[in-house]
């Protein structure tokens, strides 16, 4: 065991951990923020996908040891400060971005580290950087559009699907 | 996993020292192959050496012969958009599994691991590019060893790939579509003296050159150069995504896409 310290959404944490435990571990089991979701734990499905130093990655495929002092941003970081939800978050809401919601956090990270890189993406951008995170219930279609209306796009056209 | 320790060290000494002593340890890139074999305890390492803090093996930079350097620990992500002198090399990175895979995943991991259907060991070798390590320089064509199998020596780092740059150049990848990895990939790269074709996720023999297309497309730097020529199926990958023989003719396809779009 050892001593892993970081931020996570703005606050400092630390704790004991093996060589072996994953990222997604420690912010779940250590640090109680289940909003971080497993899904397939091969790095397949995104469920886990957190930012660390500002970067999209999937806390399953990376060891909690290896977060050593950086920056950490979870789902439960996005909200805003007096607690509504954050522009991604009620997009996805608006517009029925989710179903039975397993993916979302994966899916509003991925989003919030796309619009972040670039602010203002195509429909093609946007399924592209979605590659790596898998939905089973919305066919995608209204993922698509609440990222495109997150990032300020009119997409009262758009039918419902 | 089964239980291991994990160092991190900050400098490239460190680390060295650190595969050398006599606990059995294996080093940690960005840990996108190695992470998910330790789950299924493929591996059991005592001791995982990251090498992910040390700087001075990161980065992208232009030698004095004008080939683009990148360090070992450098992330897809980084050499995608960093790249931009070696546009086929930094669109190659781009199209690498997804974006959180291209955040953590790095050349000189790519590179070590050596999987038969990754991108990389054919940007390696159809640039004739030089893999740089704490001891010794390696030609990629000296690089490669077969099936996930390299010439690194244990404990041997990558530090640094060195690519000439060439005159012209592409990567056509035929995406398995779950993995993402290539179900084909093919490097086309032109250079004053001749062409370089290397193939990825066809051989069971991992990334190789195809010589015949190379010698065509030396002497005619055209899709059409290609006509007539094929691979044969013997030895190809055979399993439920593609027969050896389905393989073997997306590689005269995708050399010729590679062609046209260099």
């Amino acid at each position: 065991m050892s001593q892993v310290s970081m931020t996570v959404n703005g606050k400092s944490a630390s704790g004991e951990v093996e060589g072996r435990t994953l990222l997604v571990e420690f912010l779940r089991e250590n640090l109680s923020l289940t909003g971080t979701h497993v899904g397939c734990d091969t790095s397949q499905c995104g469920a886990c996908v957190v930012h660390v130093d500002g970067k999209a990655v999937k806390a399953c495929t990376m060891f909690a040891a290896e977060a050593e002092g950086a920056d950490v941003r979870t789902i439960e970081g996005m909200a805003n400060d007096d607690g509504s939800l954050g522009t991604i978050q009620q997009a996805f809401q608006d517009h029925h971005g989710l179903q039975c919601g397993f993916c979302t956090p994966g899916m509003v990270m991925s989003a919030a580290a796309l619009l972040s890189e670039n602010p203002n993406p195509s429909e093609a951008e946007i399924r592209d950087y979605l590659e790596g995170n898998i939905c089973r219930c919305t066919g995608y279609h209204n993922i698509i559009k609440a990222i495109m209306a997150a990032a300020g796009q009119d997409v009262s056209g758009i039918a419902a699907e | 996993m089964y239980a291991f320790d994990i160092e991190r060290p900050t400098r490239l000494a460190d680390a060295v020292k650190l595969l050398s002593d006599s606990v059995e340890s294996q080093p940690l890139g960005g840990g996108q192959t190695l992470i998910p074999t330790l789950k299924q305890r493929l591996a059991m390492p005592d001791r995982l050496v990251s090498l992910g803090a040390i700087d001075e093996i990161k980065g992208i930079c232009t030698g004095d012969d004008g080939a683009l350097c990148i360090g070992g620990t450098t992330t897809h992500a980084d050499v995608a958009a960093g790249a931009g002198a070696y546009p086929a090399l930094a669109g190659l990175a781009g199209n690498i599994g997804d974006p959180a895979v291209r955040n953590r995943g790095t050349i000189g991991g790519s590179l070590a691991n050596n999987d038969p259907s990754a991108c990389y060991p054919a940007g390696v070798l159809g640039s004739g590019a030089t893999v740089v390590t704490n001891t010794r320089e390696i030609a990629a064509d000296d690089f490669f060893d077969g099936l996930f199998a390299t010439v690194l020596e244990e404990g041997e780092i990558i530090t640094e790939v060195k690519f000439p740059v060439p005159e012209k150049a592409a990567y056509m990848k035929f995406e398995q579509p779950a993995s993402r990895f290539a179900l084909v990939g093919v490097f086309v790269a032109k250079y004053g003296d001749g062409v370089r074709v290397a193939v990825t996720g066809a051989s069971e023999e991992g990334v190789f050159r195809w010589s015949e297309a190379e010698a065509a497309l030396s002497a005619d730097f055209s899709a059409g150069a290609i006509d007539g020529l094929s691979v044969s199926g013997d030895g190809m990958i055979s399993d439920l995504h593609g027969s050896g023989d389905y393989r073997a003719h997306l590689v005269g396809v995708m050399t010729k896409r590679a062609v046209a779009a260099a």
